[in-house]
């Protein structure tokens, strides 16, 4: 378990580090990193400051040292956009508007997926199993983006029941979070129906039912917890998925959080903001996994044994 | 849609009888009529199709409502957006960008993702670690995050979309071709060529390969899907193909700040893009049924 | 010790039980009735695909939904039928009243669940009282399959033990609410021939000291006669004869019961499946009118292929349905 453990953590070590060599790269390989570093904009005197701050007269390998050693202490220089700020500040205080919206979205698509994922599942080729196959069909072939524009539309736009963007309060959080959660919705339903039928199947399923235990418990308890283990793999996957969605998702409805964020820094070719979110979201993929690993291993004490 | 039991597989009940099940599946003709009409012709011709000109409008024209709605014309059928640019036209061009960014891209990423998982696959060890390792750490990477960190450095272009989504697409081939060659080495044909002296070059590439194409077929149909919804995000974000070029989700974003007053400029691109990834995915489900019903959750 | 054996305890009459695919009615279970008595062991033998399995589950009213489904017949447990049950009522008879060992103790336990967790809630199910109580009637139940140390053994997953202890640990959930009737199918077929036949040993321990009554499934004659009383050979869906162990060893009637017991080269040394009689059973869904065994039958005549031979008493308590036995 512990090994287990440990192989992920370093797995995940790796892929972080295989980001900031990106990172590092992208911002050289293109010709004078002072081009990508810094917006066109820039003074003479910037570029001179930049080009010795990061130490661009030195070898390549060492202006990785140097550029690694600085990430590692959360140090990707000051924002040129706004000045004034550490570009790593500037990330960290738009975090926990991504991370509530993130949460609520991931909240969202287990408290529906997960029951109706199951019900499509026992009710198999039934009414109520072919509807849930369109909705997740048509949940994976929609754009967030698109989904957002148009809830807003209808629910704040024609109804003006809820309003159109910013942060604050639940009513601002409905629509933009219903619009992340709703893809994860059609992926995590669609993987619980099929993880459930296989286990339905299984010898030990039927066991509980020769022992005289209801069909309620023999579903929610002893198949789902086998189920939930599928989908919970897929999330560990798409925890960067659903944190980049709503680099999308927080441009459409305007939320004050990391996402909008990188876009504005992009926009102003502010390359030490850029990096740093990168960062930081990679290194939050990262913990996402490893909580989900630590679940994975509660959930089947296979692996907790290992 | 991927389902873990696809209907055309034997399950076998108590006492083994074997509950066969047809493939339940018709032939998707819808999707494939919406493919051609929404993607394929318009992709293909649109300076033929389109009744306007995509890039410039009149703004005598602009904001036209759907010619159903009051106040709209038949000239501009889906309406006018804040420039006066026809919606109809440029969603005819917008196929133009969903097309070639998803072709081009399925087919570099398929090419090395096949290669690497071919290999992986065929020679193990060391070399196999090695390119899973790299297939777990890229299908870890945030991609429109990555996208826009390449957008930032080297600027919005085709190039950069193509290889972005290559970055993410490669190594789901790799992995689902790995995995089919470690089952098809074993097989007496491969050792029959290798006896025959064939290189491992030849082995991969004539006897291995035919018998993933079935596997890549399905995987390329149901990947075009995640392309055009990648593409469209990132026009979405400003960092696909640079303006003024129409694409469907630079249009969805102009729509974004008039969702107010004109519905239509976001409506229907995103209905496009909707309906052209809806039918790809019935069309993969239905060729997977048909090809390869083994695959599954791709 | 000797076995009492007493009253009829379970008695199935005209069972039919058919699943409705999309190739057409498969007729798995189609009209076989038995009795069972009080202490008795019961097996039924053939091929896989014959129905053993599905009449097992036809007894439990646990047949596959919605494709199979009981079409006829009666299942009388101590004189009530359970086919006109609730499923609630049903659920009560489930385990307290008749059970049931499957096949595979590798998949028949839940793997994310202790196996103190699995046994508890099938006692808790049937019975009330303070978790003390209950505890120890799971500890109980182990001991009684003779799981050494069982209240360590209780915190345990399945993946921690092995294939045999698993499948005591099966057994325990099944007897943990002193069942009349158990059903074990093919109980020892993934085992090894040791730890088979030391379950095999527990199984009648037990029996003698409950009084247990047992269905024993398997395609295993040599199992049959270590421990059977009477025996029941089905072939595609049909009992085809039944009766006595040693009668049944002794003067074979049907010549599917011969053909099989031909091919069981030697007590030692069993064929992991029937193979050696030439030829496939029948398909299910499209059955002759006439004896199904006519295809690979050496004896087959022009009315065999027509119509079904009624059962001819071939000794006490000995019938074959075969029409090579009218003249005899």
């Amino acid at each position: 378990m512990q090994r287990y453990i440990i192989i992920r953590l370093l797995q995940s070590l790796l892929a972080l580090w295989v980001m900031s060599l990106i990172v590092f790269g992208l911002a050289r390989v293109t010709g004078d990193p002072i081009d990508a570093l810094l917006p066109i904009e820039a003074t003479l005197e910037e570029r001179e400051t930049i080009r010795r701050n990061w130490g661009l007269d030195k070898p390549l390998h060492t202006q990785y040292l140097v550029f690694l050693s600085k990430a590692v202490r959360g140090d990707f220089g000051n924002s040129w956009k706004w000045q004034g700020h550490t570009a790593m500040g500037l990330v960290l205080a738009r975090l926990p508007a991504t991370l509530e919206l993130a949460g609520v979205a991931i909240a969202i698509s287990i408290v529906l997926a997960l029951p109706l994922g199951v019900l499509a599942a026992v009710k198999k080729d039934t009414l109520f199993d072919s509807v849930g196959k369109m909705v997740a069909l048509l949940g994976q072939s929609l754009p967030a983006f698109w989904l957002g524009i148009i809830l807003m539309w209808i629910f704040a736009v024609m109804l003006g029941w809820l309003p159109t963007s910013g942060r604050g309060g639940i009513s601002r959080l409905i629509l933009p979070a219903v619009s992340l959660g709703w893809f994860q919705v059609a992926v995590i339903m669609r993987l619980v129906r099929s993880a459930m039928l296989d286990v339905l199947d299984s010898e030990f399923v039927k066991l509980t039912r020769v022992k005289g235990l209801s069909e309620w418990k023999v579903i929610w308890k002893h198949c789902l917890r086998n189920a939930a283990i599928v989908p919970l793999t897929y999330f560990a996957i798409n925890a960067g998925v659903l944190m980049t969605g709503s680099v999308v998702i927080e441009n459409v409805f305007v939320w004050p959080g990391t996402g909008r964020l990188a876009l504005e820094a992009i926009q102003a070719r502010d390359f030490q903001v850029v990096q740093a979110i990168v960062i930081i979201f990679a290194t939050v993929f990262l913990f996402a996994n490893l909580i989900v690993d630590i679940l994975y291993a509660y959930l089947d004490p296979r692996i907790r044994y290992q | 849609m991927a389902q873990v039991l696809p209907e055309s597989v034997p399950r076998s009940t108590p006492d083994g009888i074997v509950q066969e099940t047809l493939p339940s599946r018709q032939f998707p003709g819808i999707p494939l009529f919406i493919l051609v009409f929404l993607l394929v012709l318009p992709g293909l011709f649109a300076p033929y199709l389109a009744p306007h000109n995509p890039i410039r409008g009149s703004l005598r024209a602009r904001l036209q409502p759907p010619v159903w709605v009051q106040g709209g014309t038949i000239t501009h059928p889906l309406g006018t957006d804040k420039v006066g640019r026809d919606i109809l036209s440029r969603i005819i061009y917008g196929a133009r960008i969903s097309l070639a960014v998803s072709l081009v891209a399925i087919l570099v990423s398929g090419v090395i993702g096949t290669a690497l998982g071919l290999m992986a696959g065929y020679f193990g060890g060391r070399l196999d670690a090695l390119i899973m390792r790299l297939v777990d750490i890229s299908l870890g990477l945030p991609v429109i995050l990555l996208a826009l960190v390449f957008v930032a450095a080297i600027g919005a272009s085709f190039i950069t979309v193509v290889v972005v989504t290559t970055v993410l697409l490669w190594a789901r081939y790799a992995r689902q071709v790995r995995g089919e060659t470690l089952s098809i080495r074993e097989r007496d044909f491969i050792a029959r060529a290798r006896v025959a002296g064939a290189s491992h070059f030849r082995i991969m590439l004539r006897y291995i390969f035919p018998n993933v194409i079935n596997t890549l077929t399905v995987l390329a149909t149901l990947q075009i899907g995640a392309v055009i919804l990648l593409e469209s995000a990132l026009s979405f974000l400003g960092a696909g193909i640079p303006r003024p070029t129409p694409t469907w989700g630079s249009m969805i974003a102009d729509g974004r700040d008039l969702i107010v007053v004109a519905w239509w400029i976001a409506m229907f691109p995103g209905l496009a893009i909707m309906l052209t990834v809806l039918s790809l995915n019935l069309l993969g489900d239905w060729l997977r049924d048909r090809l390869d019903p083994k695959l599954r959750n791709i | 010790m000797t076995r009492h054996i007493g009253d009829v305890i379970l008695q199935v009459d005209d069972l039919h039980t058919y699943c409705f695919t999309r190739w057409g009615v498969v007729k798995a279970v189609d009209g076989v009735s038995f009795a069972l008595r009080q202490g008795e062991t019961l097996g039924i033998v053939g091929e896989s695909g014959c129905g053993k399995s599905m009449t097992a589950l036809s007894l439990l009213r646990l047949v596959p939904r919605p494709v199979a489904r009981i079409v006829q017949g009666r299942v009388l447990l101590q004189g009530e039928n359970l086919l006109d049950k609730s499923e609630r009522e049903m659920r009560h008879i489930r385990g307290r009243r008749l059970s049931m060992i499957l096949q595979d103790p590798q998949t028949s336990l839940n793997p994310v669940f202790t196996i103190g967790n699995q046994l508890l809630e099938a006692i808790h199910i049937h019975h009330k009282g303070s978790p003390r109580t209950l505890l120890s009637r799971a500890i109980n139940a182990l001991s009684q399959v003779r799981v050494a140390a069982p209240e360590r053994r209780v915190e345990d997953y399945p993946h921690q033990m092995s294939g045999g202890m698993k499948q005591r640990v099966v057994g325990a959930i099944a007897l943990s609410c002193e069942p009349h009737v158990i059903i074990a199918d093919e109980p020892t077929t993934s085992l090894d021939v040791t730890i088979q036949a030391q379950y095999l040993r527990l199984l009648r321990e037990i029996q003698e000291e409950t009084g247990l009554s047992i269905i024993f499934i398997t395609h295993d004659f040599g199992i049959v006669a270590k421990m059977c009383d009477r025996v029941m050979v089905m072939y595609a869906g049909r009992v085809v004869e039944s009766g006595p162990v040693r009668d049944i060893f002794n003067h074979p009637a049907h010549p599917y019961t011969q053909a099989l017991l031909q091919s069981v080269p030697t007590m030692e040394e069993r064929p992991e499946r029937l193979y050696a009689i030439e030829g496939q059973p029948p398909a299910l869904w499209e059955l002759p009118p006439g004896c199904r065994f006519t295809a690979r039958c050496p004896y087959a005549e022009a009315r065999c292929e027509q119509t079904y031979p009624s059962s001819f008493a071939v000794g006490v308590d000995h019938t074959a349905d075969c029409w090579r036995l009218q003249e005899a």
